[in-house]
């Protein structure tokens, strides 16, 4: 067993046990939930919608080529400097070539996955670069030294307590317990990083290849700001979130504050479509946008799960799954947790490592029915394991349903297996879970309901 | 070859196969789209009312929900006292604008110092201004929501540093919808297009504490739209 699936399976046990931990985020999703339909019951037309937004991605997708150039052609042609990077090591590179250009010591930072995703505050922090995150979410799991438990909010799993004790211990500052106390002192920190620092960095939620523009979608206004006050601003960004069309954010931009955090529109949706140009009296000197594959152009190449691609991180397939609802963000050990990291996280890290995030799944299609943009979900967790024991097959699991095979197609050899267990049954449930019994890793949390004393077949025949 | 080269490679060759439309589950189709797949995103989205009566009165409940002030005023003359009861209540000391019609006779109503963004300004008197006044390109009936820009409304940083934001607009600049909002924003720039433009609905806000809303995050903590 590799470390990947059991480290998984050690974090699940753990975290599924945590009773107060499970009705906590329980609280939090079931308030979201609300909050979504209701937002969704305002559409005339959420369906429609829905595969409205499909098709627009499908478009962007198997046209990515072209998009790409457009987009690139027009940032390019009003100053801005794009740069691609084919793996997340190049990405490092390029941006800690930026920061040394600039002689750059601060960086003040909104959330962006995809740099969660290349490790990129690890690398630049050993370069010895300060790196300061600032969407609230993201500045407590920074200060926790840990990765965000969900890709919209990262630290729904603290209490309000738990951040309290964060801010006494690292910032020396905590009125009191109340969100608005806590949340007044991180502005107040943050407030002259973004005056000072030398550098902005963000992520992007849209690009625009019609008009060549970065959408970034946040409701603090601390991208804004990152975007506004430093004098080099670095935005990196997945070559998948391309959009045809300038239009196409008049649908995007209500779909994606619905489907993420149930709001009709999310606070601040900014479009940036150069540094400061001639005119304008602030903005960044320099902007430098770095594209970023890191295997995406592998999962473009698999046709059957090319709509993995259309994925907004809107995190709604997160929200209504059972087992994220259970096991927690961090047990997955990825960057993209939920039914949408396990289908990608085999693609972007290797399937045989990471085939289990398909398994841990109840395949109840919750997920599917969530997603804006119609991302075939829970059929892709199917494909990655029918992938998965295509490439390695599991031997005794084979073995297993051959034997099944033979008895269940034998009326005599399954007349044998139900007078077996009929005896065995009982004895099993004396060992159930413990070392002797010989289905231990199944049965320890499940029972395997009383075989009847009459099978179908007599009570057909005894009836007539 | 550069990375570009070898990254739009692997492009090309991936789509070699194609995929298959979304909900088709299997067949494929050579699908090109003359027009977008968006372009009937009105149909869909939230409904607006069809009279402007109807409109703003949705754009009053849509800025009530996300606790925006919203006050639509008689006459222009009334922005002096209207400015006035907020700059009394929160004790302002000074503001900072940006120039233009409505925002100059706005913000010198007040006869308080005014920092001007528009020909350059030092970022640490702006942080210190108690208010931001600018004016708007558009406001959004769907979402309750104000349309800014770098070019129109004094820059990148007035409109988000200071913790109020007075926006000063009139009736006209009000549209329906999101995507009579995009229009606009096309017919107006295309294509030299602002460096930043910014749909801004509502007062800067967190729920990144227990999933409980605050206000003013990072962003203004307040924002009050006056309209005539």
């Amino acid at each position: 067993m590799s470390n990947f699936v059991s480290e998984f399976k050690t974090r699940a046990t753990e975290k599924s046990g945590d009773v107060r931990l499970r009705q906590f985020i329980r609280k939090a999703l079931s308030g979201y939930e609300v909050a979504r339909d209701k937002r969704k019951g305002a559409f005339q037309s959420w369906e429609s919608a829905r595969q409205a937004a499909a098709e627009t991605k499908w478009e962007a997708i198997n046209h990515l080529d072209t998009h790409l150039e457009s987009l690139v052609a027009k940032l390019g042609a009003r100053g801005t400097k794009v740069h691609w990077a084919s793996t997340g090591e190049q990405a490092r590179e390029i941006i800690a070539q930026i920061l040394r250009d600039k002689k750059a010591r601060s960086i003040i930072k909104s959330k962006a996955m995809t740099s969660e995703e290349i490790h990129l505050n690890h690398a630049l922090e050993k370069e010895g670069f300060t790196v300061v995150e600032s969407d609230l979410g993201e500045f407590i799991v920074q200060l926790r030294h840990e990765a965000p438990y969900h890709i919209v909010f990262p630290s729904m799993h603290l209490t309000r307590d738990e951040i309290r004790d964060l801010f006494q211990k690292e910032l020396g500052d905590a009125p009191s317990n109340t969100p608005e106390d806590l949340t007044m002192v991180a502005r107040r920190v943050m407030r002259q990083k973004y005056l000072t620092a030398d550098v902005g960095f963000t992520g992007g939620n849209f690009a625009i290849a019609e008009t060549g523009m970065i959408s970034i979608t946040e409701n603090e206004g601390n991208a804004r700001l990152t975007a506004a006050l430093p004098k080099t601003m670095i935005t990196l960004m997945g070559i998948e979130k391309v959009l045809p069309r300038f239009s196409d954010l008049a649908l995007f931009l209500p779909m994606l504050a619905t489907a993420g955090a149930g709001q009709p529109m999310t606070c601040y949706n900014t479009m940036y479509s150069g540094p400061r140009q001639p005119g304008e009296c602030d903005g960044p000197e320099e902007w430098h946008v770095v594209l970023l594959d890191n295997r995406r152009t592998e999962l473009l190449a698999d046709a059957e799960q090319r709509d993995a691609l259309h994925c907004i991180r809107c995190g709604a397939c997160l929200n209504v799954c059972p087992i994220f609802r259970n096991v927690g963000g961090h047990t997955y050990g990825t960057t993209y947790s939920g039914p949408v990291g396990a289908v990608i996280t085999p693609h972007l890290r290797g399937l045989q490592d990471w085939k289990h995030l398909s398994n841990a799944s109840s395949l109840c299609g919750a997920c599917t029915e969530a997603c804006p943009v119609k991302i075939d979900l829970h059929h892709h967790l199917l494909q990655n394991r029918r992938n998965a024991s295509a490439s390695q097959p599991a031997f005794f699991e084979k073995l297993a349903y051959q034997i099944f095979g033979i008895v269940a197609n034998e009326p005599k050899f399954w007349w044998l297996a139900k007078k077996i267990g009929w005896f065995t049954q009982p004895l099993q449930r004396a060992v159930k879970g413990f070392a002797l019994d010989p289905a231990k890793a199944w049965t320890k949390t499940r029972d395997l309901p009383p075989q009847p004393r009459e099978s179908f077949k007599d009570w057909w025949r005894n009836r007539q | 070859m550069s990375e570009r080269e070898n990254i739009l490679g692997r492009i090309r060759e991936a789509l070699k196969v194609s995929a298959p439309l979304p909900g088709s589950h299997g067949e494929t189709a050579a699908h090109t789209h003359t027009e977008s797949p968006a372009s009937h995103a009105r149909e869909w989205l939230p409904s607006v009312g069809a009279s402007i009566e109807e409109q703003f009165a949705l754009f009053a409940k849509n800025a009530a929900d996300l606790k925006a002030d919203f006050q639509l005023l008689a006459s222009r003359d009334e922005f002096p006292a209207a400015l006035k009861k907020i700059a009394i209540a929160e004790k302002w000391s000074r503001i900072a604008s940006h120039d233009g019609e409505l925002s100059n006779f706005a913000s010198q109503s007040l006869g308080l110092p005014v920092l001007l963004t528009d020909k350059g300004y030092d970022v640490q008197a702006l942080e210190k201004c108690d208010a931001g006044i600018t004016e708007c390109d558009a406001l959004v009936a769907q979402t309750g929501g104000v349309v800014v820009t770098s070019r129109s409304t004094g820059g990148r940083a007035l409109t988000v540093l200071p913790p109020h934001h007075v926006v000063v607009a009139r009736r006209e600049q009000l549209v329906a919808d999101l995507p009579a909002a995009f229009a606009l924003l096309q017919k107006q720039y295309a294509p030299d297009f602002p460096s930043m433009i910014s749909f801004i609905t509502g007062p800067s806000r967190t729920g990144d504490i227990e999933r409980i809303l605050v206000l003013g995050a990072h962003g203004p903590k307040k924002l009050t739209i006056l309209c005539f």
